[in-house]
């Protein structure tokens, strides 16, 4: 469709797949399909060792003590989030009880704690957020009393903003509330060690972190895992079923109800492992300098125009930049981009909320993958020259 | 490849920038009906005030791109003082202007041709079905007049 080459600036919506990630799950099914857990025969076996490995190995990659029975693939943060509210949520949950979330979350960790709150009357708290686009924590404590669970997210997909997840972590412990970590951005574009920041819950998705879309998990605390029932009903999830009723599977079995995503797990594994030997600390800096060249020279090239809604210095901040051109709706924005074959991501990306605390219908946002350069943000530089012109 | 002086035409910039019939009207006597576009956030108000059979005034309030609002700001110049029936005829013509072209895209049959003539300055519009992803953002505020006289009818 395009002349020009495609200058992909959308990576927080979804990042490019490496070809190895790809070839892994065409491998799969060109020489080993079969179901998991089910049959005897060669194949069978050695899908379910794919797909028990793709786990282990994703568990290992977040630091996860015990990967084997403590990560729960979903099909991708969405689904995670609504396991952990509709399973942990509706069984330690009741009308007197408070959940507390932030203002820059996704409608992913929105939605499914306001339908909780529709089904069984919860409390639910918000950390605000301050004019420089970070927590307000000046009244944490306060928040955090008497509640159960505080659930936020580690970068925000709008923002760029990199939360404190320890220090939070410790608030919610000494609180008496556990703490679910939103890991969709932070988990692609970091280091991530759920057992070094002390949390229970980490939802994250594969394809955010280049591996296939239709797959994702919820890591979960080993010791919490006895207070969830299960979440579907299906097959796999079962240890008997009569007509009586069912009892359900032990161990993580239990959450995976129904034909798992075999190909997406073993295509996530291997991005997994792709990630890893292009190290995160290595791919963290080297998106940090691309973040601190793109907000300098819109800086510089346009100062009154265009304004960045995030943080414009570079602690604790990671590859996603929102902006507001000035006189120019973001889809306008975008339209022009597009002409250039610059793609980046125009309106409210699922954080209502945050738009509104703005008081902003919609941003564009351009976000960086391990594989964007200089001459992307050139391109992106030249196309804004442009929408700036057009509409004056 | 579609060009974008086929979107963002002179008119279409011209009533972005100065957009015509913008404000609210007391309700009542006036109607209100409001439109969102769920997917990127815009959100459009259209006041009516029907007397008569004729559609004696109109306001739109509400924010969005170049697209939603320049076509809202020239559908209040097309209607505006207009019989409900005239506004009826001028909503089908608009609304097959946007449909008639995402058929042809996929079929390659030259569609019936929309009387250009009779829309006047909205026939502007008619290279945003080139890119099909705006049609919703040029709809979006003749669907909320469209709902607001169902609503009153």
């Amino acid at each position: 469709m395009h002349e020009r080459p495609i200058v992909y600036l959308d990576t927080a919506a979804t990042a490019l797949t490496p070809r190895i990630v790809i070839e892994s799950m065409q491998r799969y099914y060109e020489t080993y399909h079969s179901n998991v857990h089910r049959a005897v025969y060669v194949t069978a076996a050695e899908a379910t060792e794919a797909y028990e490995a793709a786990r282990l190995a994703i568990g290992r990659f977040i630091g996860a003590p015990h990967p084997a029975d403590e990560l729960i693939f979903t099909h991708g943060t969405t689904e995670s989030f609504n396991l952990l509210a509709k399973s942990w949520g509706r069984a330690n949950l009741t009308s007197s009880d408070v959940v507390v979330l932030t203002e820059m979350e996704h409608h992913a960790n929105l939605v499914p704690w306001f339908q909780l709150r529709d089904e069984i009357g919860i409390e639910i708290r918000f950390i605000k957020v301050t004019d420089d686009f970070r927590l307000d924590l000046s009244n944490l404590d306060e928040l955090l009393r008497g509640a159960k669970l505080l659930s936020v997210t580690g970068m925000s997909n709008v923002l760029g903003t990199i939360n404190p997840i320890a220090e939070l972590a410790a608030a919610a412990h000494a609180a008496g509330a556990l703490i679910a970590v939103d890991g969709a951005q932070s988990v692609a574009h970091g280091v991530t060690n759920v057992a070094g920041l002390d949390i229970d819950f980490l939802a994250f998705g594969a394809h955010k972190m280049m591996g296939p879309t239709g797959i994702g998990a919820l890591w979960v605390r080993r010791s919490i895992l006895d207070s969830m029932p299960p979440f579907l009903g299906g097959g796999g999830m079962i240890a008997d079923v009569s007509l009586n009723g069912f009892s359900a599977a032990d161990g993580i079995a239990k959450y995976e109800a129904g034909t798992p995503p075999i190909a997406e797990a073993i295509g996530f594994h291997t991005a997994v492992h792709y990630l890893e030997s292009l190290g995160m600390e290595d791919m963290a800096a080297y998106e940090h300098e691309l973040t601190a060249s793109l907000l300098n020279q819109l800086a510089t090239q346009f100062p009154e125009r265009i304004h960045v809604i995030g943080p414009t210095t570079m602690e604790m901040r990671g590859g996603v930049v929102s902006f507001d051109v000035e006189g120019v709706h973001p889809h306008d924005v975008a339209q022009v981009l597009d002409q250039f074959g610059v793609c980046v991501r125009p309106g409210h990306h699922c954080a209502k909320p945050l738009m509104k605390r703005f008081s902003l219908a919609a941003t564009a946002r351009a976000s960086f993958g391990p594989y964007s350069n200089e001459s992307d943000i050139e391109m992106l530089m030249t196309a804004l020259d442009d929408a700036v012109r057009l509409f004056g | 490849m579609s060009n974008l002086e086929d979107l963002y035409r002179e008119i279409i910039l011209d009533h972005y920038r100065n957009p015509r019939n913008r404000g609210e009207l007391v309700t009542p006597p006036a109607y209100k009906a409001e439109g969102f576009n769920p997917l990127c956030g815009d959100e459009i108000t259209v006041y009516l005030q029907v007397e008569n059979d004729t559609l004696v005034d109109i306001k739109i309030a509400g924010h969005g791109c170049s697209i939603s609002q320049s076509s809202a700001s020239l559908m209040t110049a097309a209607v505006k003082g207009k019989s409900l029936e005239t506004v009826r005829g001028t909503i089908d013509t608009f609304k097959q202007l946007m449909t008639v072209h995402e058929s042809s895209l996929e079929t390659e049959v030259d569609p019936e041709p929309v009387n250009l003539r009779a829309l006047g300055e909205l026939a502007a519009l008619q290279g945003v079905v080139k890119f099909p992803v705006r049609i919703k953002c040029a709809t979006l505020a003749w669907n909320t007049l469209t709902q607001g006289l169902s609503d009153l009818a």
